[in-house]
């Protein structure tokens, strides 16, 4: 540790004099592509909508206010609470948790298994994980669909064997959406949890047995602490991606109820055309994102003081 | 010597630019709506090289122009109510009185179009109608109403996908209604609301590239299609129906324009007059199963689409309405109730 750091400091005085072009990359990168894009979403959410798509330049607060506020169909009663948009983001919220949830059921035994592997056949098992993802979203998304519909092979395959008599009805439900979300997110959730089990020393566990404490003891007072950032991680890196999604929505949902992604696309190419109201729509959406990211880093950093 | 070889290299490669643009095209089309072996004949006719993205509504195909892809595309296909609102938005190009020789095949009734007087920016793609279909294996009662999507019996409840066209569902909405488009009185555009809102409990999807393949899978049992759209969902096995209702239908006319700022205007006018030929108008009838608004296409369309079902209204249907371009105070009320209505 201390030579590392000793040669860190040779390494920084070395190159001190050019630091600030070598950093630039990384500069250009953050800057061009995060925070401008960011912050012209920004200012766009404040300025004044034009009729058909466009914005006018012209600061002001309506698209918030058309957030916040119902002022019925002609936009002249009195301003009450608008529950609209507030129930998109908790439908969103509902559908991107049950997705988390499911991610997790199935992404930690996957880990834990693929894990417990030996050297030689982690490798297949990570290999597997990721060959559904070299294929396209949309076309994963679209198979899903065929799978489960009403006619689908997954319903044609229960009634054969006699474990149901009418179909299953999944496709346009939330259970469908919740389901391909899953299916878009799942290595998102099994690589870390596996980075962090691959970390993880499995004498304690032996420890722990020896000393006679049972299995379940085991994995709720050892295992899972020690994971415990692998496992939020993975939650986090499933449950964001979710929330802003449309693809599933709309191809498995039926498209009939807005979730925050498709809300958003249809002020910009859908039938509303509104930028203004699009843009402060992406940027409550990424407010609450970085609130829920700075919660788990302050929680983080406590737990480690 | 080093500037001469600077010279010539510039001059090698701005021929090589100009090469290179006149030989391209690009269109911006809806999905499903072009044979491949037609534009492989175009192709090989004049040497042009096509490339086409497409779009699945009017209203994306204008949201696309407007952030920033006018320029990219020399011509698109928007619907009739969009080709006004393209030209009130200066988005095309008007083509001289001269530049299509092929501008004298227009069927007359198309060239005073109401949407472009005289043709100054568009010509005729095909021409059909919206209202829906319903599958006569789940339903066998009368679908003569626009009733089916918007108080539909219970046997279909549930089963109802709506394409997800703002126009068109206000326009079959209010014909249901018996009120007028884009009406501006306030009790009307309330009830328009509440139709929508007690119909969508009876809607499983919205979706326009999906309209024929959840016919056809089984996924609902009535569907808001187009009918040529209808048609092929029939061919490809679905027991579906195309109804002309008592209340009327949306009639629809899809229009080649010329874009503004078209990279490769020459071409598109190549194009338009390649499509106005009745051969290759026709080409595009037999595909898409609607009708071209090009005179003499007859005796190259396959016989059994004059006999269509989808393509002839019953005697006693409703009358056809274009969707009308609303104002902007009532294209805001619709806005607000289409949000409403998928909230």
């Amino acid at each position: 540790m201390a030579a590392g750091a000793g040669s860190g400091r040779t390494m920084s005085s070395t190159f001190l004099p050019v630091r600030f072009w070598l950093l630039m990359p990384s500069w250009l990168i953050i800057g061009f592509f995060l925070a401008l894009p960011v912050l012209l979403m920004l200012v766009y959410s404040f300025l004044t909508k034009e009729f058909r798509g466009g914005v006018i330049w012209e600061p002001t607060l309506a698209a918030y206010d058309q957030f916040l506020f119902d002022r019925g169909l002609f936009g002249d009663d009195p301003p009450q609470i608008e529950w609209k948009y507030i129930s998109i983001f908790l439908r969103s919220i509902f559908q991107a948790t049950g997705a988390t949830i499911l991610c997790l059921i199935i992404g930690f035994p996957t880990a834990f298994f693929i894990a417990t592997r030996n050297e030689n056949t982690k490798v297949i098992w990570l290999f597997l994980v990721t060959v559904p993802y070299w294929v396209n979203l949309l076309i994963r998304t679209v198979s899903m669909k065929f799978l489960i519909r009403d006619s689908g092979p997954l319903n044609e395959l229960l009634i054969t064997i006699g474990a149901i008599e009418t179909p299953l009805k999944l496709i346009n439900t939330n259970f469908a959406v919740q389901l391909g979300l899953f299916y878009s997110y799942l290595p998102f959730m099994v690589l870390p949890i596996y980075a962090a089990l691959e970390r993880y020393n499995f004498t304690f566990s032996e420890a722990a047995s020896d000393l006679y404490a049972p299995k379940w003891t085991i994995l709720r007072q050892i295992l899972i602490p020690i994971i415990k950032p692998g496992i939020i991680a993975g939650c986090i890196l499933v449950f964001v991606p979710s929330l802003g999604a449309f693809l599933a929505p709309d191809l498995l949902g039926g498209a009939k109820t807005f979730m925050i992604g498709s809300l958003i696309e249809d002020q910009f190419k859908g039938n509303a055309g509104n930028w203004p109201f699009g843009a402060a729509s992406s940027m409550i959406l990424l407010s609450l994102v970085m609130i829920v990211l700075i919660y788990y880093a302050r929680a983080q950093s406590k737990e480690q003081v | 010597m080093f500037l001469r070889t600077i010279f010539t290299s510039l001059i090698i490669l701005l021929t090589a630019n100009f090469a290179y643009a006149g030989g391209k095209l690009s269109v911006y089309h809806w999905f499903e709506y072009m044979p491949q072996e037609l534009l492989d004949k175009f192709e090989s006719e004049t040497g042009i090289d096509v490339t086409m993205d497409t779009y699945d509504s009017n209203e994306s195909l204008l949201a696309a122009l407007k952030a920033g892809k006018l320029g990219s595309y020399d011509v698109a296909v928007p619907g009739d109510y969009m080709v006004e609102i393209l030209a009130g938005e200066g988005m095309l190009d008007t083509i001289g009185d001269s530049e299509l020789k092929n501008k004298g095949n227009i069927e007359p009734q198309w060239i005073e179009a109401s949407f472009d007087p005289g043709r100054k920016h568009s010509i005729p793609y095909q021409w059909g109608s919206t209202s829906f279909s319903v599958n006569r294996d789940v339903y066998k009662g009368n679908i003569n109403t626009t009733d089916i999507i918007f108080n539909p019996p219970d046997e279909l409840k549930g089963k109802i996908n709506v394409l997800d066209s703002q126009g068109e569902v206000m326009a079959l909405g209010s014909l249901h209604l018996g009120i007028p488009q884009c009406s501006t009185d306030r009790d009307q555009l309330k009830a328009l609301d509440s139709l929508l809102q007690s119909a969508k409990t009876h809607w499983a999807s919205f979706g326009s590239d999906i309209a024929k393949d959840v016919l056809v899978s089984g996924d609902v049992a009535v569907g808001m299609i187009w009918n040529g759209f209808s048609s092929k969902a029939r061919e490809e096995g679905a027991n579906v129906e195309y109804s002309y209702p008592d209340q009327g239908y949306v009639v629809w006319m899809d229009n080649v324009v010329l874009l503004k700022d078209a990279p490769n205007r020459q071409n598109a006018l190549i194009f338009m007059d390649f499509l106005l030929e009745p051969e290759n108008a026709a080409a595009v009838t037999n595909y898409a199963q609607y009708n071209a608004g090009v005179k003499g296409v007859t005796k190259f369309l396959e016989p059994a689409l004059a006999t269509m079902p989808e393509n002839n209204p019953r005697e006693g249907a409703g009358p056809g309405a274009f969707v009308a371009v609303c104002d902007q105070e009532t294209q805001e009320v619709y806005d607000q109730m289409w949000t409403r209505l998928r909230s």
